[in-house]
């Protein structure tokens, strides 16, 4: 874990809107637990942020052979181009970055540059299999628009994310007062495109409240995968779930 | 004299292992005396001959054919040095080689050891192809205004007649920027079948309204001019004023605000010491515009000028393809699409390319859509020789 200064509370900022709210001595003892569980878990290993997707492997197994796919946020195609070549998939991806849309063409995949945050008005309802939004979901300005367009374009939704509720993450922002920063979010506050943070449980609670089926779910945790258990809202890492309407 | 144009840089001499070389035009009489070709918009003509190029070697199976189709002011002579340039009043050829030498070549993005390149000049232009310029049979005068209008579609049908002559069924790639990214669009709307791929830079479905607006003021330029005459000035001096000012109007169009603060900002041409007060060439802009508008009348036709400004107004793929719907229009298309916009082209902006590309996934269409960063403006797709060339090369290999 990074290493920081013990949180300091200035007087003069910290008024009634924040510690004095919570419950007498809520946060020490919360702050206790979670570093005490800190205490008896291993640190993860080291991995760059942007190792090979696990995702990839997953989707590349529950896409069927010939499927409409459609990458929202494809980056250089890499996915796109291995459904391409080992399911004969129709692909088509969208990005915003122009190197990486130069990256997809040499490639040979299809690919509209767009900032996905115009949405995806212009795709006719049901027009593919499936939907993938790997990583890209806590970027947007619009999640849950995104998230209902995706199933209105496609009968099924494959959408990875960092879980924002992992208990290291927890830990980090408990015991240091600020946002988190951990070897899958790098990132600090002023510099992270993690726009909207969120977690396991909050996107739970969207599918049951918009009607949405998870038809199956995956944790990624110190390197290996694992179908989705009961307690990974607090120890799944990144989180890939496949949704429909 | 102004600035080299970026593009030039990157010629190559005849003799250079990238240069296509010695080139020399053909033509076909692709309609023969005593036939005509009906025309979109009404009226037919005939006969019609049209020069053409071609680099590289056409295949046994007659399948490695790359067709380009040219722009506005464009022609045939896409790479390598005219060798009749001289013998056909050409001179300016004998400068700098074809207007997309950096990209047509051996090894090049479109590559001429794996390609067979062709590009005929257009219906209604001025560089061997029947235009105004060409003699009426009737008359056995030049056509002056009593040619008749023509249209992208009537350039694209003709262009089949050409492909035909020449045994090919079917190209790997139609690739064309700006006006020629519209007959590259029209090429696989009207011949799906023909075209297994298409490559539109700069361009989109239709000019909008400020496009319009320029090339109006550009004919005005000419048809306003004393020496126009009605159109028959073939036999007395041209109406260079006219069609130069309608040259450096429409250059201003190919610019971005940005490059010409770049290229020129407000510098006074070499020589001229501050404010004159006079009329004359101050400015490095005027400087560039006057050139552009003298080399311009050394080698276009007026009145082929206003045909072809005429041809590029009223295309409108929606309207001949989809009863006024894009959308309607692309489900005609089966060519794998790569649409190319510039961020600072004003002419075709970004948003009207992407439009056709939105009207392509509508219909489930893959498509390919890159709107690359550039300073250049609608001119970028001439001279953003690295990143066009490497879309083309990507997209020709796959």
């Amino acid at each position: 874990m990074t290493q920081r200064p013990p949180p300091s509370i200035d007087p003069l900022l910290v008024t009634d809107r924040s510690v004095d709210r919570l419950p007498q001595g809520l946060y020490d003892q919360r702050a206790a637990e979670l570093s005490k569980l800190l205490a008896t878990r291993p640190a993860p290993p080291d991995r760059p942020p942007t190792a090979a997707r696990w995702q990839d492997e997953i989707i590349a197994r529950e896409i069927p052979k010939g499927a409409r796919v459609l990458d929202l946020g494809c980056g250089d195609g890499a996915l796109l181009e291995r459904l391409m070549r080992e399911l004969g998939v129709q692909a088509q991806g969208l990005e915003i970055d122009p190197e990486a849309v130069f990256c997809c063409v040499e490639r040979g995949v299809p690919v509209i540059q767009t900032d996905l945050d115009e949405g995806l008005r212009r795709f006719p309802d049901q027009a593919f299999d499936v939907v993938v939004l790997e990583e890209t979901l806590q970027t947007l300005a619009n999640p849950r628009e995104m998230l209902a367009e995706m199933l209105r374009v496609g009968r099924r939704g494959m959408v990875s994310f960092p879980n924002f509720a992992h208990w290291r993450v927890l830990v980090d922002l408990v015991a240091s007062g600020r946002m988190p920063v951990t070897e899958w979010l790098p990132y600090q506050w002023y510099e992270t495109a993690n726009i909207h943070p969120f977690t396991l449980q909050d996107l739970l609670d969207w599918s049951r409240d918009s009607g949405v089926r998870v038809v199956s779910g995956y944790a990624y945790e110190n390197g290996a995968v694992r179908t989705l258990g009961a307690d990974d809202n607090l120890h799944a890492e990144e989180v890939l779930i496949v949704v429909e309407k | 004299m102004a600035p080299a144009k970026k593009d030039e840089t990157h010629a190559t001499p005849p003799d250079a292992p990238g240069s296509v070389g010695w080139t020399e035009a053909q033509t076909a009489c692709l309609v023969p005396a005593g036939s005509a070709l009906a025309l979109e918009i009404g009226g037919s003509i005939g006969p019609v001959s049209v020069e053409y190029e071609t680099y590289g070697s056409l295949s046994p199976a007659k399948d490695n054919v790359v067709f380009i189709a040219h722009a506005l002011s464009g022609d045939a002579h896409v790479a390598g040095w005219d060798r009749r340039a001289a013998e056909t009043g050409r001179t300016w050829r004998q400068k700098k080689p074809g207007w997309w030498d950096a990209t047509v070549g051996p090894g090049k993005a479109i590559d001429t050891n794996r390609f067979f390149v062709i590009c005929p000049n257009v219906l209604g232009g001025c560089y061997g192809t029947t235009g105004p310029s060409s003699v009426d049979p009737a008359t056995g005068k030049p056509y002056g205004l009593r040619f008749p209008m023509v249209t992208v579609g009537d350039w694209v049908n003709l262009h089949m007649r050409l492909l035909d002559a020449l045994g090919i069924e079917r190209v790997q790639a139609v690739v064309g920027g700006s006006l020629g990214g519209q007959q590259a669009l029209e090429m696989a709307l009207a011949h799906p079948d023909r075209v297994e791929r298409s490559v539109i830079l700069a361009a989109s479905a239709r000019l909008s309204v400020q496009g319009l607006a320029f090339n109006a003021v550009g004919r005005y330029c000419i048809l306003n001019d004393p020496k126009f005459a009605g159109g028959d000035y073939y036999d007395s001096d041209a109406p260079g004023p006219g069609l130069a000012a309608a040259r450096m109007l429409a250059h201003i169009t190919y610019l971005s605000d940005e490059g010409m603060h770049e290229k020129f900002g407000r510098r006074l041409q070499d020589g001229a010491g501050g404010r004159q007060a006079g009329f004359g060439i101050e400015f490095a802009v005027e400087s560039y515009l006057d050139y552009q508008g003298r080399a311009f009348v050394e080698r276009f036709d007026a009145n082929s000028y206003l045909y072809v400004t005429r041809a590029m107004d009223y295309y409108d793929a929606a309207a001949t393809w989809g009863g006024g719907s894009l959308t309607e229009a692309c489900r005609l298309i089966r060519s794998k699409m790569l649409i190319v916009s510039f961020n600072s082209d004003w002419l075709y902006p970004p948003e009207d390319c992407k439009e056709l590309a939105l009207a392509l996934t509508q219909v489930n269409r893959p498509v390919t859509y890159a709107n690359v960063p550039s300073h250049y403006g609608h001119d970028s797709f001439l001279v953003e020789t690295e990143k066009v060339g490497r879309l083309l090369r990507s997209f020709l290999a796959h």
